[in-house]
C-alpha cells in the first residue's frame, strides 16, 4: 500500500462522522474605513497618506529618494527610473531601491494591501527592495477579510499576497526592529 | 532502563536562574496582554472562534476527501504532491527532490513541521548547509538550539547573549546587543544566503481544498525572500492544516495573528498556487501520527491547532518553565497534549505540567479543550501506571488510606499528632516535592469530622 492510501484508509477507520460545515456570516464595518486604514497600518509599522493629486507623489519621492537610486515603478501615476521589462531574472531586481506598486484591494481592519502576481510583475518585487510604496484608491477600501475574499478569487493568480506593513521582526528581546529582510518602510498613497 | 526527564526536573534548571525566569515570565505574559487588547477590538471575537472551530471540525470528519480534493486540485496548478506516513519518509522526500535538482544551497523558513521531523539534521548528516532564515531561527540555528516557543524561537535568550552569539558567528562588534544593529548584521547575512539559494523550504500555514494552493503567513518577509528567488520551493504540510475554502481565510487570518502577538495580522500572507514559469513547487503531506490522534475520540480536537501560541504565552506554567522543559517540539498546553500520543513514555509527565486552570482552552482561537484533555491523558497515563516509582507508591499508599474510612481516621490522627512534634528537617526534605517552596498549612488540633460531631448538635 502506498503511503498516501495508508494514510488516507487510517483517516477513514479513524475520523469522527461527518460534521457540518458553517456558512459565513456577514460582518460589518462600520466607521470611517480611511481613517480606520491609516491607524491600522500605523500599528503596523508602516504609512499611509491621503493623496488629492499627483504630484504630491512626486514631490514625496523627491524628498526622500535619489535619483541616483533603483527606483522601479509599476503604476501609471508615477514613474521609476527603471524598467521593469529590463529585469529577466528576479536576482536583478537586488539593488531596487523603491517599487511603485498599485494594489487591487486594501483592509481598513488590518491595513493589508491585495497584491496579485499581475500586479507585481515579479513575485520577488515586494520583497526584495528597500523600501515600498503601494498607491491604492480610496474606494478600493474594504472593511475586513471576510469582505475581501468575497471580491477577489485567490487561485486567479499563480501567487497574490496580502502586504500589511514592512518587513519587521521582534525576535531579539521582543524589541520591534524594521527592516529585517525585505523593505525598511512601506507608504500606502491613498488615492480618491 | 533510564527514565526520561521530567518536566518538573527540567523546570527546576530553568528556575535556578531566577531573574531570567521572572523575565521570561513578564515577557510572555505582555505577548498575552497584547492579545487581550487586540482580540477585544473585535466585537465578533467569540463567534469568529466557534466557526473557526466549527470550520475544523468539519475538516476532521471529511479530512479524506478533502485531502484528495486539495490534490486533484494542487496537481491541476502544477504542484507536485507528495505524501508521507512519517517523519523518515518526509526527510527522504525532500532530500531526493534536493538531489534530484541538484541542489547545493538552500534556505528555510519557519516550519514546525520540519522541526518535529528532525529534517535540518537529517540533512546537515548528508552534507547540506541547512540555513534558518527566520531571525529567531538562524539565532538559535547558531546557538546549536532547537525553538523553546512555536512562534518566538528564540524568547528564551536575552539580547546580550544574542550579541555574543553574532559576534561569534556574523562578526558583529563584542559586546554590541543593540537589537536594531544586530538585525541589520543579520539581514546583510541572509541576503547573501536568499540571494544564492537554489532551493526554498517553507511550512504551511493554511492548505486551501477548494483552489489547491496554500497560504505563508511571516513578518519578516522570509519565506517569500526565499521561493521567489529560488528555482525550487518545497512546501511542508501536516494533513490537518486544510481548509475547505478561501473564504474561510478571512476568518483563520483574523484570529492567527491576534492571539499569537496581538498583530491584526501579519505583514505578509502569501497565497500560492502556482510555481513560477519553468520553476517546481513541491507539497508534502505529512501524517506522522496525525491519524493515530485523531482516532483517540478525546484527543483529536489538538489537531485543530493552527499553531498561534496563545496557550503558551498565557500558561502560568510554561512562562516560569519556558519552553525547553517541556522537551518536546511543540512545547506548552498544545504541546502537553499533543505530544503524548507521539510518544507516551517520553511525554509522560507533560500532562502533569498544568495548574489545569483552564486559560489555554479560553485564548484558543480554535476552541481546543486543551486543559480537559490535559486532565484525560493524566487519566490515561496513570491507568497505564506512572512512570516515577515515587508518584506510583503515593498513589497507591493514598488509595489505600481512603478507601478505608477507619484508616483514614487513624492516620489523620498520627499526621496531627507527629506534625506537631517533628523537627522542622524531618517534614521538609527531599521526600516532600509540596514543601520545597512553601511552607505546610498549621496543624488542626482536631479533625473536621471530630469538630462537627461535636458542633453540629449547637
Amino acid at each position: 500500500m502506498s503511503s498516501k492510501e495508508s494514510i488516507l484508509a487510517a483517516i477513514q477507520k479513524n475520523k469522527p462522522d461527518l460534521l457540518p460545515l458553517p456558512e459565513h456570516p456577514e460582518f460589518p464595518v462600520e466607521g470611517d474605513l480611511v481613517e480606520r486604514y491609516k491607524s491600522s497600518i500605523k500599528s503596523n509599522g508602516g504609512e499611509a497618506l491621503e493623496v488629492s493629486d499627483p504630484a504630491e507623489i512626486r514631490d514625496y519621492l523627491e524628498l526622500h529618494f535619489q535619483d541616483s537610486q533603483m527606483i522601479l515603478s509599476l503604476s501609471e501615476v508615477v514613474k521609476g527610473n527603471y524598467d521593469i521589462a529590463l529585469a529577466e531574472d528576479p536576482h536583478d531586481l537586488e539593488h531596487v531601491e523603491l517599487a511603485i506598486l498599485e494594489g487591487e484591494w486594501g483592509v481598513a481592519e488590518n491595513a493589508a494591501i491585495w497584491l496579485p502576481e499581475e500586479s507585481l510583475k515579479h513575485r520577488a518585487l515586494p520583497f526584495i527592495a528597500q523600501h515600498l510604496i503601494v498607491l491604492l484608491k480610496k474606494d478600493r477600501l474594504l472593511g475586513n477579510m471576510h469582505e475581501v475574499y468575497q471580491s477577489i478569487n485567490v487561485s486567479d493568480s499563480g501567487y497574490g499576497v496580502f502586504i500589511a506593513g514592512p518587513s519587521k521582526t521582534a525576535d531579539i528581546e521582543q524589541s520591534l526592529v524594521i527592516g529585517a529582510h525585505g523593505p525598511r518602510s512601506m507608504t500606502v498613497f491613498l488615492l480618491d | 532502563m533510564k527514565l526520561p526527564q521530567t518536566h518538573a526536573d527540567a523546570a527546576a534548571e530553568f528556575l535556578k536562574d531566577t531573574d531570567r525566569s521572572h523575565w521570561h515570565d513578564d515577557t510572555l505574559w505582555h505577548v498575552r496582554s497584547k492579545r487581550d487588547a487586540s482580540a477585544q477590538k473585535i466585537p465578533e471575537w467569540e463567534q469568529l472562534r466557534t466557526l473557526a472551530s466549527q470550520i475544523k471540525d468539519h475538516v476532521l470528519s471529511n479530512l479524506d476527501t478533502l485531502l484528495l480534493q486539495f490534490e486533484k486540485n494542487a496537481q491541476a496548478n502544477g504542484i507536485e504532491v507528495l505524501w508521507a506516513k512519517d517523519a523518515q519518509e518526509h526527510n527522504e522526500h525532500v532530500l531526493r527532490i534536493l538531489e534530484e535538482n541538484q541542489v547545493k544551497q538552500l534556505v528555510k523558513s519557519k516550519s514546525i513541521l520540519t522541526e518535529e521531523c528532525g529534517l535540518n539534521h537529517f540533512l546537515e548528516d548528508k552534507g547540506y548547509d541547512v540555513v534558518d532564515t527566520d531571525l529567531g531561527e538562524r539565532i538559535i540555528q547558531f546557538n546549536k538550539q532547537v525553538p523553546s516557543h512555536i512562534v518566538m524561537p528564540a524568547i528564551h535568550l536575552k539580547k546580550k547573549e544574542i550579541g555574543d552569539i553574532f559576534h561569534k558567528h556574523l562578526g558583529t562588534e563584542a559586546g554590541s546587543d543593540d537589537p536594531q544593529y544586530l538585525t541589520e548584521a543579520a539581514r546583510q547575512h541572509l541576503r547573501q544566503k536568499f540571494i544564492q539559494a537554489h532551493a526554498a523550504i517553507t511550512g504551511v500555514n493554511f492548505g486551501i481544498a477548494e483552489t489547491g494552493g496554500f497560504v505563508v503567513c511571516t513578518n519578516e518577509g522570509n519565506a517569500d525572500m526565499g521561493t521567489h528567488l529560488a528555482d525550487i520551493h518545497i512546501a511542508c504540510m501536516g494533513i490537518e492544516k486544510l481548509i475547505p475554502r478561501a473564504a474561510d481565510l478571512g476568518v483563520f487570518l483574523r484570529l492567527l495573528a491576534r492571539s499569537a502577538t496581538g498583530q491584526s495580522i501579519t505583514n505578509y500572507n502569501s497565497h500560492f498556487h502556482r510555481p513560477r514559469k519553468d520553476k517546481k513547487m513541491y507539497l508534502i503531506l505529512v501524517d506522522n501520527g496525525r491519524t493515530k490522534q485523531l482516532g483517540r475520540e478525546d484527543f483529536r480536537n489538538s489537531l485543530k491547532c493552527i499553531r498561534c501560541g496563545a496557550c503558551m504565552n498565557t500558561c502560568p506554567i510554561y512562562r516560569r518553565s519556558s519552553g525547553f522543559s517541556y522537551n518536546s517540539t511543540v512545547p506548552g498546553p498544545i504541546g502537553s497534549i499533543l505530544s503524548p500520543g507521539m510518544d507516551l513514555k517520553k511525554h509522560s509527565t507533560l500532562p502533569f505540567a498544568s495548574t489545569l486552570c483552564g486559560s489555554c482552552s479560553d485564548v484558543c482561537p480554535v476552541k481546543i479543550n486543551i486543559h480537559e484533555q490535559l486532565y484525560k491523558w493524566r487519566q490515561v497515563i496513570t491507568k497505564e501506571g506512572p512512570s516515577q516509582p515515587s508518584k506510583k507508591w503515593a498513589m497507591r499508599f493514598g488509595g489505600n488510606v481512603m478507601s478505608k474510612p477507619k484508616l483514614f481516621d487513624l492516620m489523620g490522627k498520627m499526621a496531627r499528632k507527629s506534625l506537631s512534634i517533628s523537627p522542622r528537617g524531618f517534614v521538609y526534605n527531599s521526600f516532600n516535592a509540596w514543601g520545597k517552596h512553601r511552607e505546610l498549612p498549621e496543624v488542626p488540633k482536631e479533625s473536621f469530622k471530630d469538630w462537627y460531631k461535636k458542633n453540629r448538635n449547637k
